[in-house]
Formats: structure tokens, C-alpha cells, sequence
């Protein structure tokens, strides 16, 4: 009896101190250079979406922030991270309005579900260009039920409007629970990291990957940053 | 019954006939220097084609009328001349009709064709591609950057695939999804087609043109009203072909010019 209390106690404590331990890091992403100014996109074509813009909305390949951040990229932990096959029950939503697409760049787990909604009084056909992943493209009628669909394998997608040739955004889909989108000053932040080892990669669309290695020892916050170089075209 | 059948006939021509000869629905008003040729010879096919289909139906109603019901005794009339007659009847008619249509067609042809472009008219470049319309002024320095197809990028912007970066001529050019001309001044389009077939219509402009992947066409025109004008894709080119559209908007000189700087700028 004593040994089991003593196996069960031993136990707790041990659980107890791996979730007690669990650091964050933390940091924002800049840039360096002059990024291209952001294009105003005209939707006469379509004036259903034309008139829900008050003042024309611009291009987001490039979005910056205050104190020369870059938003969208996507950091995640690409390597270290001890809970990756946990796939998430509640799926992730990519939303069609205004003719554009909100969020510009969705992170999903493998095989966790995506919901494609519409919101607009127009179809769409939306085609996301996987290279990895089956490659498909749907209509989307206005007042239809959601598309569901999931992909299989991690990759980096492209996704554009068969019908409207401005709509552009971006699915990443990785094997990590553990993952931020930059956003404001380029801040981002990934909590609840055990200790251990991690390589954290952040990626952004046009220019480029970068990776860095980090150490957690405790539940401190470990600071990390990363700037990219702007290009001019 | 064969009677009533003739009748019919003759009712159902004189019904049909009676929209077209009240202009019921007219062609939009003319905004071009060269529309009045073409509207001309719309009206000469609409009157040749319209007499000789009246006429026609009434001559089917008319024997059907006597000649029907024969009696017992009655002989068979033949067409004067047999079948060889018949033959040469209807090619004599059908083919001065024709021919006569295509001789007094060919000016207007040639306006729009086999005139040049003048010296001074304003280019502008429209691409066509699934599913809209995109335009491309010169800019400040009157010269078209370079195409590169492998450089387009629509999530950017990048519509005609320019190379801003290494080549000077594209970095003024002003790309617009909006196509605004001065009125009254001569604009020569130099068309083509990023993936498949389209056809650029302006109802208004008497304009219709279509693209075809892998040529360049050429097409000039005089606008005479201020207005805005729709342009619909008239070939069928896919899912979005019903939604692809841009706007044609003439305005004067000065407005446009203030347009051009505005977009410039952006």
C-alpha cells in the first residue's frame, strides 16, 4: 500500500513538474530595406464587393507594421516539439468577403479540418495551387453550405480565385500544434513549450524561411528574433 | 385545315415582322466615328433579310392555300425549268443578296480594318484573362515595359508580368482594371489574351473583337460621348465568363489626364 502511494505520489510529482515547466519564446519579426508599397486593387468588376470597401483595399503579400514588423509570416516549431501528432477536433475557417480572403494566411494542423465559407452575393472558385497535396478547385455559389476538406501532407499553399484574379492568400499546413501568425509590430509568441530542444522556423511568403535553434530549461521566456530583408520589387 | 395552317403562317410573319419595323428594340445610341457605317448595314441586312422572309412566307402561304385540298383530277404543277430551274433560281437570288450585302459591307470592314491607326492615337494595351479585363498605359516616358508571362502575379498585382526591377521602361507604365479614354481622340488597343479565347464588346462603341491566345490584334476607334460604358467578354471562356466585365469610361481631356496622374501615383 505504502509503495503504491509512494509510486503514485512519485508519479504526480513527475507530471506535475513537466507542466509546471513550460516555457514560451517569444519575439517579433522585422525587416530591413524598403519593402514594395502595397498595390490598391480595383474591384470595379465586381461591384457587390467594390462597394463594401469604402477606400480600395491593398495588396497583402507584404503587410508591415510599426517599428519596421512585418505581419504573416508564420512561426512555428519545425522540429523538437514532443505533442505533433495530436490532430485538433475543431476545424480551422477560411472566409471569402469582400473578395478577399480572411485571414490572409490560415495555419492548419495535417489532417485537421478546413471549413471554406462564403460570404459574398457572388461565386467564387476557389483553387488552392498544392504542389504536395491533391490540387483541386471548388465552386462556391452564394448561401452554399461550407466546402470541408483537410490536407494530408505538410505544405506551404498558394490559394487563388478562379473568378475574381485578385484574391490571393496562403495555407500552411504543418505537423505542429506549436505555431503563430506575426501580427501588429511583428510580434508572435509560442507558450507552452516543455523543456528541451526546439528549432523554430518562420516563413513568409515572399521572402523567404529563416530557422533558429532555442533551449528551454524551465519556464522562462526565451526571447528570439527575426529580420528579413525587404525587397524593392 | 390547310387553310388555316396559311393562314397561321402569314400571322406569325406579320407578328414577328412588327418589332423590328417599330425599332423596338433599337441599338444604343452610337459613340463612335465609325459606328454609323455599321449601323447602316445592319439595317440593309435587317431589310434585305426581312423582305425576302416576308416574301417568302407569303408565297408558302399563298399555294398552300390554293393549291391544297386538290381534287381527283387535279395535275401536279411543276416549277418552270424542273429542279435545274429551281436550282438556278436560287442561287441567282440568294447569291445577289448576299454578294450585294458584302459589297456594300466591305467599307465598313475597311473603316475599322484597313485604316491605320493615326500617328498621334493614344496605345493602350488590354490583356484578357480569366475571368476580367486589364489595361496598361505607357506612362510619362510613352513606352511599353517588356512582357514577362513568368513574372505574372495577380496576388501582387503584377497583372502583365512587368520586371520593374531590371527593366526601365516598365516602371512608370500604369496598370488599371478600368479602361478611361479622352473623348473624342483617336485610342489604339493592342489586344491580347493571357490563357484563352475572349471577346472584348462594347455595345455602344460598335466594337466587338475577339482574342484569340497567341495573337496580337490590333484595333483603333474614336469615342464621341462622355459616359460610362460597360465591356462584356462575348466568347466563352470558361466558369466566370458570365461575370467578366470591365468598364469603358470616355471623358474629357482634362479629367482624363487627371485620372492618369491619379493612378500613376498609386
Amino acid at each position: 500500500m505504502r509503495a503504491k502511494q509512494l509510486l503514485l505520489t512519485v508519479l504526480v510529482l513527475l507530471v506535475c513538474s513537466s507542466l509546471m515547466f513550460a516555457g514560451t519564446v517569444s519575439g517579433r519579426v522585422t525587416y530591413t530595406g524598403t519593402p514594395v508599397k502595397a498595390k490598391p486593387i480595383d474591384m470595379s468588376k465586381e461591384p457587390s464587393c467594390a462597394k463594401q470597401h469604402a477606400t480600395p483595399v491593398t495588396t497583402e503579400t507584404v503587410v508591415t507594421g510599426p517599428n519596421n514588423g512585418l505581419e504573416n509570416v508564420v512561426v512555428y516549431i519545425s522540429s523538437g516539439a514532443p505533442d505533433d501528432s495530436q490532430v485538433p477536433s475543431q476545424a480551422v475557417t477560411f472566409e471569402q468577403k469582400g473578395c478577399q480572403y480572411i485571414p490572409h494566411v490560415l495555419v492548419m494542423h495535417t489532417n485537421q479540418e478546413l471549413k471554406i465559407v462564403n460570404d459574398d452575393q457572388t461565386s467564387h472558385n476557389i483553387h488552392p495551387l498544392a504542389k504536395v497535396n491533391r490540387e483541386w478547385n471548388k465552386s462556391q455559389p452564394p448561401g452554399t453550405p461550407p466546402i470541408v476538406d483537410k490536407y494530408e501532407k505538410p505544405e506551404f499553399i498558394s490559394v487563388k480565385c478562379n473568378v475574381h484574379p485578385w484574391m490571393h492568400g496562403e495555407f500552411a499546413v504543418l505537423t505542429t500544434n506549436h505555431y503563430d501568425v506575426s501580427k501588429g509590430g511583428g510580434d508572435f509568441k509560442l507558450p507552452n513549450l516543455p523543456p528541451g530542444k526546439y528549432t523554430i522556423t518562420a516563413w513568409h511568403e515572399d521572402y523567404g524561411t529563416q530557422t533558429a535553434d532555442v533551449t528551454i530549461t524551465g519556464n522562462e521566456t526565451k526571447e528570439q528574433n527575426f529580420t528579413f530583408k525587404a525587397k524593392a520589387y | 385545315m390547310a387553310k388555316l395552317f396559311a393562314i397561321t403562317l402569314v400571322v406569325i410573319a406579320i407578328v414577328s415582322a412588327i418589332p423590328i419595323l417599330r425599332h423596338t428594340w433599337a441599338a444604343p445610341e452610337d459613340i463612335s466615328t465609325h459606328g454609323a457605317l455599321i449601323d447602316e448595314q445592319m439595317s440593309e441586312t435587317m431589310a434585305e433579310a426581312g423582305i425576302s422572309f416576308l416574301a417568302a412566307q407569303f408565297i408558302l402561304a399563298f399555294f398552300v392555300w390554293k393549291f391544297s385540298n386538290p381534287g381527283p383530277d387535279a395535275k401536279i404543277k411543276r416549277f418552270p425549268g424542273g429542279a435545274k430551274g429551281l436550282v438556278i433560281a436560287a442561287l441567282l437570288v440568294v447569291g445577289i443578296e448576299v454578294m450585294a450585302l458584302g459589297i456594300f459591307g466591305v467599307k465598313a470592314w475597311a473603316n475599322v480594318y484597313l485604316t491605320p491607326p493615326s500617328a498621334d492615337a493614344l496605345p493602350i494595351q488590354v490583356q484578357a484573362g480569366q475571368f476580367a479585363f486589364y489595361f496598361r498605359y505607357p506612362g510619362p516616358d510613352g513606352k511599353f515595359g517588356g512582357l514577362h508571362p513568368e513574372l505574372i502575379n495577380e496576388g501582387t498585382q503584377n497583372i502583365f508580368g512587368l520586371d520593374p526591377e531590371h527593366d526601365v521602361a516598365a516602371r512608370d507604365d500604369i496598370v488599371t482594371a478600368e479602361l478611361a479614354i479622352p473623348v473624342n481622340k483617336e485610342v489604339h488597343l493592342l489586344m491580347h489574351s493571357k490563357d484563352v479565347g475572349h471577346s472584348f464588346f462594347v455595345r455602344e462603341l460598335r466594337v466587338q473583337q475577339d482574342f484569340v491566345p497567341g495573337l496580337d490584334v490590333s484595333l483603333h476607334f474614336t469615342a464621341t460621348k462622355v459616359g460610362k460604358y460597360e465591356i462584356v467578354c462575348t466568347q466563352l471562356c470558361g466558369l466566370g465568363h458570365y461575370n467578366m466585365k470591365a468598364y469603358l469610361e470616355v471623358m474629357s481631356q482634362p479629367d482624363f489626364d487627371n485620372w492618369l496622374k491619379q493612378q500613376a501615383g498609386q
